[in-house]
């Protein structure tokens, strides 16, 4: 056998073998077996995340000085409908935050009025799920006092926020939504932010508002919020898993 | 000489080692998965993107040819069909390397903490077990013999010329054996769940002090990867080592626990 032939038969046969071991892992990945094993996990994970963080700690809140130089945008960088451009160009003069669902009194609110609520400053770490961390100041209107204003309707039992960014296209499950439990919407950190290291949020970030959920990952923290609606359960909506990236695979729960 | 058989491996160690061989293995491809959705570390507590301490990125070639890149602490190197760029496109760890083999950071982080549970909680036993039963230091802590430099310096020189202990002093672990298997479990692993712990944004609430510890949140980060790339050079060595020292015998006694040596009459 030629120098070459056997080269070639060998690269064949680890060719052959790396096929057969990704085939392997491709096959365990789909296994109903395997994925009830995982399912399992996920659910462990859950409970453990929610009885470690049922006690309303903090997130570790940083000085001036630790503020990225360049904080990464991700996601949508420009919601380009209509009439996100339409506010756009306004200045967002005749955007309104829109507060509804299962709430006594449903508010509808501009900039100034949110500017008007009791507010919060903080200097956090932004985790993104892909790995990377960036620290960034942002200030906004705390959650938890426009709900009690709004007055909460005894069954809601979560908080959605409907978005004006279509990051998967056009159809009823191509926008951009999240949710949170009332745990994490009346946490202190819990903003609506309006304004990011003094500055009104930029486009990229969010304008004119974003959601800062401090303990958990960075898809939680769903930009170009339009409309907050309390719900008793979030399977009718979009995909059923309570956010747009939940419907994609991810977790509901996003403190890991 | 006569051929006998001894016990080596106690049950609890035996189920607990291929609990934890399987996990790992599953750990480390699911890991490479999520390690691809952003093929950077940094130092510190964020991400200078500018300057990664280590990246892996695609690079274009004169002939329109993707390159892979990469850099670690300001060098570079060309890692094409292996790190940066693998079947010309653009991915950290190529396809082979991760669970699934196809890009899903969703389903990689599925597997990854489901297997994380198995293996921190297989983990905690395994030395609780270990402590308590007296396994550590009966059998793993090198004996004072053992660690004089004399008995050391012969120990490298017989593993460099892949002379294997016989007889009596194959009854038990030879001293750098030993030590690999307590940096181990002693330190790599215990170091892989914590610093695992410490990339959860939930988990830093909880346990401020601990991130801060390992010098922020991408610190963290970079030395789960040091760790798990330590875990991998053992791993590669220890297979070796099985392999060349009675592959059947040892893996006989991590199976069944019984372990033949020659003694004289
Ligand atoms: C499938 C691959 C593996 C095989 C075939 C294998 C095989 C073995 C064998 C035969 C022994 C006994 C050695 C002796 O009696 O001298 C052993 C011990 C050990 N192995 Fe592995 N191993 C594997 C994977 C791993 C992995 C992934 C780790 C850790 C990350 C690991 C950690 C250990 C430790 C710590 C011991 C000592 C256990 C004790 O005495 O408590 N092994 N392995």
């Amino acid at each position: 056998m030629s120098g070459l032939d056997r080269r070639g038969l060998i690269a064949g046969a680890g060719a052959a073998l790396g096929g057969l071991w990704l085939a392997g892992c491709d096959r365990l990945n789909r296994s109903p077996t395997a994925q009830a094993l995982i399912g399992r996990g996920e659910a462990l994970t859950y409970k453990a995340q929610r009885a470690l963080l049922g006690g309303g700690q903090l997130a570790k809140e940083f000085a001036p000085k630790d503020v990225s130089p360049a904080f990464k945008a991700n996601g949508t960088m420009r919601p380009r409908t209509p009439e996100y451009e339409a506010l756009l160009a306004s200045q967002f003069a005749d955007w309104r935050l829109v507060v509804d669902g299962l709430v006594k009194t449903p508010l509808s609110l501009s900039l100034a009025d949110l500017h008007a609520e009791p507010a919060r400053s903080q200097i956090t770490r932004h985790d993104c799920v892909e790995g990377w961390s960036c620290i960034g100041q942002w200030r906004g209107a705390r959650l938890g006092p426009l709900l009690e204003k709004a007055g909460l309707a005894d069954s809601a039992r979560y908080i959605v926020f409907h978005c004006a960014d279509r990051l998967g296209g056009e159809g009823p499950r191509g926008l951009y939504y999240e949710s949170l439990d009332l745990a994490d919407a009346f946490h202190p950190q819990t903003l609506l932010a309006y304004e990011m290291n003094g500055a009104p949020l930029s486009v990229p970030h969010g304008a004119p508002l974003r959601l800062r959920v401090e303990r958990q990952l960075g898809y939680k923290h769903a930009k170009y919020v339009m409309r907050i609606e309390a719900v008793e359960s979030f399977a009718h909506i979009a995909g059923g898993k309570g956010g747009f990236w939940e419907d994609r695979g991810y977790e509901w729960y996003a403190g890991i | 000489m006569v051929k006998i058989r001894i016990r080596r491996h106690s049950l609890p160690v035996r189920i607990a080692h291929w609990v934890n061989a399987a996990a790992f293995v599953l750990l480390l491809a699911s890991g490479l998965q999520i390690f691809n959705a952003h093929p950077a570390l940094y130092w510190g507590q964020k991400s200078d993107f500018d300057r990664p301490w280590v990246a892996m990125t695609p690079s274009g070639s004169a002939d329109g040819r993707l390159i892979g890149v990469t850099e670690v602490a300001g060098r570079r190197f060309d890692t094409t069909n292996l790190l940066g760029v693998s079947d010309g496109q653009a991915r950290g760890f190529p396809a082979w390397a991760t669970l699934p083999s196809y890009r899903s950071l969703a389903e990689g982080r599925r597997w990854h903490f489901a297997m994380a549970w198995l293996f921190a909680i297989n983990g905690a036993l395994y030395l609780l077990w270990t402590f308590l039963s007296g396994h550590l230091f009966r059998d793993l802590w090198p004996t004072r013999e053992q660690s004089r430099p004399r008995h050391i310096f012969k120990d490298i020189l017989d593993h460099a010329r892949l002379r294997f202990p016989k007889g009596e002093e194959a009854r038990r672990y030879n001293v750098i054996q030993k030590w690999a298997y307590l940096a181990v479990i002693l330190v790599l692993l215990p170091l892989m769940v914590l610093t695992g712990l410490c990339m959860s944004p939930g988990f830093n609430a909880v346990a401020p002090w601990l991130v801060e510890a390992f010098g922020g949140r991408q610190s963290a980060r970079t030395i789960h990867f040091l760790s798990a790339s330590g875990l991998v050079l053992f791993f590669l060595v220890h297979l070796s080592l099985v392999a060349l020292s009675g592959l059947w015998n040892n893996l006989r006694s991590m199976v069944t626990g019984r372990y033949a040596i020659e003694v004289g009459e």
